[in-house]
Formats: C-alpha cells, structure tokens, sequence
C-alpha cells in the first residue's frame, strides 16, 4: 500500500501547492470582494450551478435511459451520437451561439428585417451573454458526462431487478423511476459532479459572456490586483463548494450499497415505443445533438473551407500530432492511476489513500491556469534542488529536468481529469459485489491477480469510458498547456487560441474542427464498447474467458 | 525500484547530455506568435541566431519565478503597462542599458532602471457611427459620461486590461472619486451589458445597437483589411479622443530581459534589433500598430487616420493605478 499512498502524495501536490499560495496573499483582498462584487459572483456562481445540475442531469438520463431500454426508429444512432457533443470545446459552443444568437447575428438581423425593427428597444430577444445563455450552452455541451456513466450503468444492470420489480406490479416508468435510477445513482451524481466541477474551472465562457463567477474573480484578483495568494484563496473556495456537495452527496446516500445481488445477465428487455411517445424519444434524443454538435459543427466547417488555405500546412499535422501524443499518454495513464488508486483503497480501507484520492479528485475544479500554477511550484522546486544537489557533489549542473517538458504537461492532465477517470472506475468497482472478490482470493488468487482476472472485465467498459473521457477532455484542454509547454510547441488547442485570442476566431477553424474529429472517433468507438460491455453481451468471448480461467 | 531506475537513467541522461549552447534566443510571450514571428525571422536571417518562444496570455511571469536562476528564457514579451510592471514586481527581470537601446526608445516608453522597453504604441480610440455621430460631437473621453450619450455606448468588459489602463490613466489625471463617477456615468449610458472584444463593438455600431465604442487603433486597420469585418470598419469614424487638456491615451507592447537569461548576449541583440528601423517598419506596416522609435515612418494606412497628441502621464503612473481601476470596476458593478 505504500505504492498507493506515494502516488496519492504525488498527486495531491498542485492542489496543495494552490493551498500553499493562498497562505500569502499580498494584501486582504475579502474586504474589497465582500462589500462589491462577491455577492453578485456568489449568486451567479449558485445560478449557473443549480442550471446546470437541472440541465445535464434532465438531458443525460433520460436519453441514456431511452436508447438504452427503449425500442424506436434511430436508436442505434443516437447511443453513439448523444456522445458527439463531448468532442466540443465548450468555448467553441459558446463563441458560435453568441455569433448567431446576438444582436448584430444572423437571426436577430433577420427577424428585424421580417419585422421591420431596427433598434434594440424595438422589440425584446433572450440575450445569449448571460446566465441563462451560459446555462444553455453548458448543459448541452456537459450532458455526456452523464449520459456516458448513467448508460454504462443502465447497461450493467441485472435484469433480474427490473423484473422482479415488474413481478411486483411496477410499470415501465416506475421501474426506471424506483428501480433503475437509485441503482444508477453513484453514476449519475459522478457525471453531475464532473459537469460541475467543468463548470467552475471553465473560465473561456463564462468570461466570453461576461458573466461574472467566482471563476472571473479568481482571474481579477491575480492579474488586475498582482494578487496571486488572493487569487488562489478564491479558488480553494470554489474547492471548498465542490468538497461540501459532494460531502452532503454522500451523506444523503448514507450506508447504502450499490451492488448488484444477480451475476445472471440477460438481453435487456426493450419497451418498444408508438405513437406519440416514438415521436418524443426522439425529438429528445435528437435535439442535444444538434444543438450541442451540429450547429456549432456546421460552423466550424464552413469557416475552415473559407479559410483552409490559411491553415492546412505542415505545422498543422504537427499540432495534431502533438495533440494526440499528449492525449493518449494523458487517458492512459488517468485511467492505470485511478484504477490502482480506487483498488488499493478498496482492499485496504486506507482513510490516506482516500483523503489523497479526494483532494486529487477536487483539483478539477480549480482553473486549469491555476493548477498549472501548482504543477510548476512542485516542478520546479523538484529541478532546482536536484540541480543544486548535483552541482555541490558533482559539479555538474543538471538545470530543469521536468519543468517545461512534454512530461509536466501529461503530468497536469492526469492531475487534472484525474476525477473523471476516477469516477468512472470507483462508480464501476462499487457495483461489484465483495463476494465476488471474496471469491477469488479463496480460490488462491492474489490481490493483484483477483483485479486483473475478475475485476478489470467486469469494470471494462467503465475503465474505457474513463479513457475516453480523458482522452477527449485533454484534446481540448488550453490553459494547463499553454503556461507549462516547452518552446516551440504547439497543439491543436493552443493554436486555435493563438488566433481566437486575437479575434481571428474563424482562421482556427480547420484545427478547431480537427479537435472535434479527434474526438468524435474515439467517442464512437467507446460508445460500441461500452454497448458490448454488458456482460454477457458476447457469448463466444465470456465462454473463452471462463476457459481461460478455469 | 522501478521509480529509482527510470530516475537515475533521467538523472544519467541529464550529465551526458546538458543542454548544448547553440546560438539561440528564448522567448516567453504574452503576445500571439504570428504576431511577432516576422520580426524574428528577419532577425534570425540578419543574425543567425534562432529564436524560440512560449506563447501563454497569463502565468508566464509566475513560471519564471518558480523557474527561478535555471529559467532557460531570456526575453518577455507583452502587450499592455501592467503587465510589465507585473514582471518586474514579480522580481523576474533585469536592467540592461545600451546605447542602442536608450538612443531608440523613447525615455517616457521605457523603465527609468532599464527594467522594460517598450517596442510599440497603441492609441485607445472611440470609433462613433458615420450616420448617426457628427463628426467632432464627441472629442474627449471625458464626454462619454455625458447624459446625452445614454443608451448609445458599447464597450467591452471593464475588467479587460485595455479598459483598466484607460481607466488607471482617467484616475492618475483626476483621481480616485471623479473617476469612480465617471465610470458610473460611462455605464449609465451603455445600450448594454459590456461584453464582446473591441471588432464586437465597432459591429454593433454597423448593426445599429449602439453609436459609439472604444478600442485600440490597430483593430481599425486590421478590420480595414479583413474581408469580413471591413464593412463593420466602414461603418465608423475612428476618433482620436483626448483627455481634456491631455491628449490621447496610448499604451504599449514591449519587452524585458530576464533576471536569469542564460543566453544574454543575444537577448540583447535581438532587444537592439526590434528597436531598430527595420523592426519597427515592419510593426506599423503589419500591425498597424505606432512605432515606439520617434524617426521612424508610420505605414500608409496610419497615416491616413491623421496625427494625434500622445497623453502625457507617465506609463509607470498608470501600470501603478491598476488595483484601484479594478476596485472602480468593482464598486461601480460596471460588468453587471
């Protein structure tokens, strides 16, 4: 177990590093915040919060639950589909609704030319830069997350329950009302609290529609006020919201356990849908894709063929080359540090692990520019006494091993979205019952054997949905790389930021679209895994594993 | 064990292999690279010597801190005072002085101790409608807060470091209390809630939201010659509003040696070469951004805007007003 408790000590390190700066500030910035804006940023912060809670948890269940147990036309596409807006920056999102949406966009104009308005006091139009239409675009842009995990748990249901619920006279609402979605609970409040946390360390769309959070202050404080201990006191708050809700998360769940009592696992049922309610399923499952992917997709593309002759280049095939480097190491290595993590604290019940694996897990709410600000700190102290050391007994000066290499920026990542893969694997592992395991380690097996042969197919889908997430929130991910890279290196988000940043938005297009293909490949292939995830699902494959074992 | 392995095999590899001196310049910026990449390369064609950068818009200062005397950059590079006067707050910068240096840039455009240089001015216009603003109906920036103008003004977030350095300038000349009033009244007259980037408002001007806007001089130039903005361009006269008694409220980009340069000797020619004539052509023509070097011609285009009178407060004043901007920003509540 020590293992398990170093590499929670490593990751702990940024987030303590932000505490550790928030214990300097140069001046006592919570007199000025309290009597001016902070009331204001709280309340939005609350706002955008409790939208988004309603938003992905509304969108992400039902459709999860619809083309999971439900029989309609289109079903096959939307399992992979409802995936697509998860390859899209939400940044992007946002920049291509206000774009449309405002008042000097495309729609307005021609409503006022329908209407014959011409002023902004002619006529009233929902503004797009505001809370509401900050909530519009991250509910649709933040919905997979739960979507990926309540699908995948749905999709390891027993059937068993269902139909014993069935036996007792429930119908097909009330089991996934009382049934279905308290099993899927853990899932569910993983996903939610993954858009959550999104949603206070995004700072590019709320700053994009002047909605002033928390996040903005966090942003005010250290670059307008040269406040950075203010700045990240700012953020352990944020830290400190996302702590208590998942406290109370977890209080409200109290001793309840989530295991399924049932290793029988047959063809779900399939309520097959007429009628209206046909028509409904998949209105519902169609409208997050276009509003989440298509429309701002179809943007994207024809921007880039205006302007592909300004960026289809050699550099370009580097950028994504970079991309896809820093992304793949990224998700791997996400995913084998929560598994270890999440297992070694299963078996060992290590109150330190947890605390380490709670802590790590936060760090995806604090600004990724924030973070990286606490990789640098542990980083660079690390070279710089190694470099000292070195050239008192050897002479030799070793300068910065780690600090602005390829090897800090993967190091952000999996600290980063080290939440995501972590709720995927614990949210997963919960689900297998201890007697399973039990099992194993009677029959002479070793901790580590009973985690490779039992456990890992049986959480396998859950361990690529992790992946993949990781995989596809790395493409995107800007500030973290932008601050720790090394010279001369640039990836697919870096460069869409090197022009968006200079209200050249449109001349990014191609690489921005090239994150999103990146991302979609993957998000397709997942979604077919996790759909032959359901154990039982391949016949032929389970028979050659029991032969294997046996 | 296997921690201890790779670690000593990194270790073994860092003595067999430290960093080779090629002749290379390291640049941390906070300005887009395709904004400066011509100036380097025509450098590197002059000298030989490569330059390479880091791009980031916030934190570089506090990499190089962490970085400390091992930092392998020489030079930052940024837009905007404050955040040159954030670098040498931050104790990451050293003083150089040459004779190229301080013949080329101007004494008020650059650190008294040689901390920062300034490369290029940028003028903070208000751009007001050609159909519905007069020309010369609005001359000052004091004006803007005048109740005439209620419900016709667009402008970005307050809390953006162009309108911070116009309001840190506005608090230098009339301080803390006039300007909160002024900004109060700035802000009564907004057709709406700030938001957007400096092209966003000169397109609701186009698209009749407002009537007029404030934003740096460059973005007319380059809207000018963008296929899709320059009807938003048209749509505006660019007027070079003054402080009254003052003149025009101009920041800058500029440049600082790095307390830990390891490659000194040519950070500092790549410092002299930017300075240049050469260099600084290439700002204006480019960019269209004013060239810090008094002799040296400004592009076609910028002078077709005509000539203006540069504010005269000292830009250490302004970076040094920025808190106080901010809390302006915040008591006022100018972004709700």
């Amino acid at each position: 177990m020590a293992g398990a408790a170093l590499a929670a000590a490593i990751v702990v390190l940024p987030v303590l590093s932000v505490l550790w700066l928030a214990l300097n500030p140069s001046e006592n910035i919570w007199p000025h915040l309290a009597s001016t804006v902070l009331p204001r940023q709280i309340k939005n912060t609350a706002i955008l919060l409790a939208g988004n809670t309603v938003g992905v948890v509304v969108l992400g269940v039902s459709t999860a639950w619809l083309v999971t147990m439900c029989r309609f036309p289109g079903r096959l596409v939307f399992q992979w589909a409802l995936l697509l807006p998860l390859a899209m920056p939400a940044y992007i999102t946002a920049f291509v609704y206000t774009d449309l949406l405002e008042f000097a966009g495309p729609v307005q104009k021609g409503l006022r030319e329908v209407f014959g308005w011409e002023r902004p006091a002619d006529y009233w139009f929902p503004p797009i830069r505001s809370v509401g239409g900050a909530i519009f675009v991250m509910s649709f842009v933040l919905y997979p997350y739960v979507y990926l995990l309540a699908r995948a748990t749905f999709l390891e249901q027993s059937v068993c329950v269902l139909e014993a619920g069935r036996v007792l006279g429930r119908n097909a609402w009330q089991s996934f009302l009382k049934i279905a979605l308290p099993l899927a609970r853990p899932a569910v409040v993983a996903g939610t609290a993954l858009a959550l946390m999104e949603t206070l360390n995004d700072f590019g769309t709320v700053d994009f529609f002047g909605v002033n959070t928390l996040t903005r202050g966090v942003f005010n404080v250290w670059l307008h006020m040269g406040n950075t201990g203010g700045a990240a006191q700012i953020a352990l708050v944020l830290l400190s919201v996302v702590i208590i809700l998942l406290f109370l998360e977890r209080q409200a769940r109290q001793r309840r356990r989530y295991h399924h009592t049932s290793a029988r696992y047959r063809p779900l049922p399939g309520y097959t849908l007429t009628g209206w309610r046909q028509v409904g399923a998949i209105v519902l499952c169609a409208l997050p894709i276009v509003i989440g992917f298509l429309v701002p997709a179809a943007v994207l593309a024809r921007n880039a063929i205006n302007h592909f002759g300004d960026s289809w280049n050699a550099d370009f095939f580097e950028f994504t080359r970079n991309s896809l480097t820093l992304s793949v190491l990224a998700a791997v290595f996400a995913v084998t540090v929560a598994a270890f993590l999440a297992y070694a604290q299963r078996l060992s019940k290590s109150r330190g692990v947890l605390l380490g694996m709670r802590i790590a897990s936060v760090g995806y709410a604090v600004p990724g520019t924030v973070l990286a600000i606490g990789v640098l700190i542990p980083f660079a102290a690390f070279d710089n006494a190694l470099d000292a050391f070195m050239r008192e007994t050897f002479g030799r000066s070793t300068g910065l091993l780690l600090t602005g290499t390829v090897f800090a920026i993967v190091f952000a990542y999996v600290v980063r979205f080290l939440a995501v893969a972590l709720g995927a694997v614990e949210a997963s592992l919960g689900r297998v019952q201890p007697s399973v395991e039990m099992a194993a380690r009677t029959l002479g097996n070793t901790p580590w054997q009973t985690l490779w042969r039992v456990h890992f197919p049986l959480i396998r889908g859950s361990l690529l949905a992790g992946g993949t997430i990781v995989f596809v929130d790395s493409m995107k991910e800007l500030p973290a790389t932008l601050i720790l890279r090394p010279f001369n290196f640039d990836t697919l988000a870096t460069h869409v930021f090197q022009f968006a940043s200079f209200e050249l938005f449109e001349q990014a297009s191609l690489a921005a679209l090239t994150i999103v293909a990146a991302g979609v490949i993957p998000v397709v292939l997942l979604s077919r895994a996790i759909a032959l995830s359901r154990p039982g699902a391949r016949q032929a494959h389970g028979a050659q594993w029991v032969a294997e074992t046996a | 064990m296997k921690f201890v392995r790779s670690a000593a095999a990194i270790l073994a590899l860092g003595i067999a292999f430290p960093a080779t001196a090629a002749e290379e310049v390291n640049v941390y910026s906070y300005r887009q690279p395709f904004l400066i990449q011509p100036m380097f390369d025509a450098f590197t064609r002059e000298t030989g010597i490569d330059v390479n950068v880091v791009f980031a818009n916030k934190g570089l200062v506090e990499r190089l801190q962490q970085e400390g005397a091992n930092s392998p950059a020489d030079l930052i590079f940024t837009v905007d005072i404050g955040r040159l006067q954030a670098a040498y707050d931050g104790g990451v910068t050293q003083s150089i002085e040459t004779d190229a240096l301080l013949a080329n840039i101007p004494e008020a455009m650059r650190d008294p101790e040689g901390h920062w240089f300034g490369l290029t001015k940028r003028a903070r216009l208000i751009y007001a409608s050609k159909d519905r603003v007069e020309p010369g109906e609005i001359t000052s920036y004091e004006d803007l807060a005048d109740p005439k103008w209620a419900g016709r003004i667009c402008t970005r977030s307050g809390s953006h470091v162009y309108q911070i350095a116009l309001l840190a300038a506005y608090t230098a000349h009339y301080g803390e209390e006039a300007a909160e009033q002024w900004l109060q009244g700035v802000k009564s007259n907004l057709a709406r809630k700030p938001e957007g980037n400096d092209r966003a408002q000169v397109k609701a001007i186009m698209e009749g939201q407002c009537d007029l806007s404030i934003g740096n001089n460059y973005y007319f130039g380059l809207m000018s010659h963008n296929e899709e903005q320059s009807a938003w361009a048209q749509a505006v006269n660019p007027v070079f509003a003054s402080f009254n008694g003052g003149g025009t409220h101009v920041n800058i980009s500029g440049m600082a040696l790095t307390k830990a340069s390891p490659n000194k000797d040519n950070a500092v020619k790549l410092m002299e070469f930017l300075a240049s004539d050469l260099a600084q052509q290439m700002y204006a023509e480019q960019n269209f951004e004013y060239p810090i070097k008094a002799d040296v011609p400004t592009s076609g285009f910028l002078k077709s805007l005509g000539s203006f009178e540069e504010d005269k407060l000292d830009l250490a004043v302004i970076a040094d007003n920025r808190a106080t901007a901010q809390k302006i920003v915040d008591r006022v509540g100018y972004d709700e």
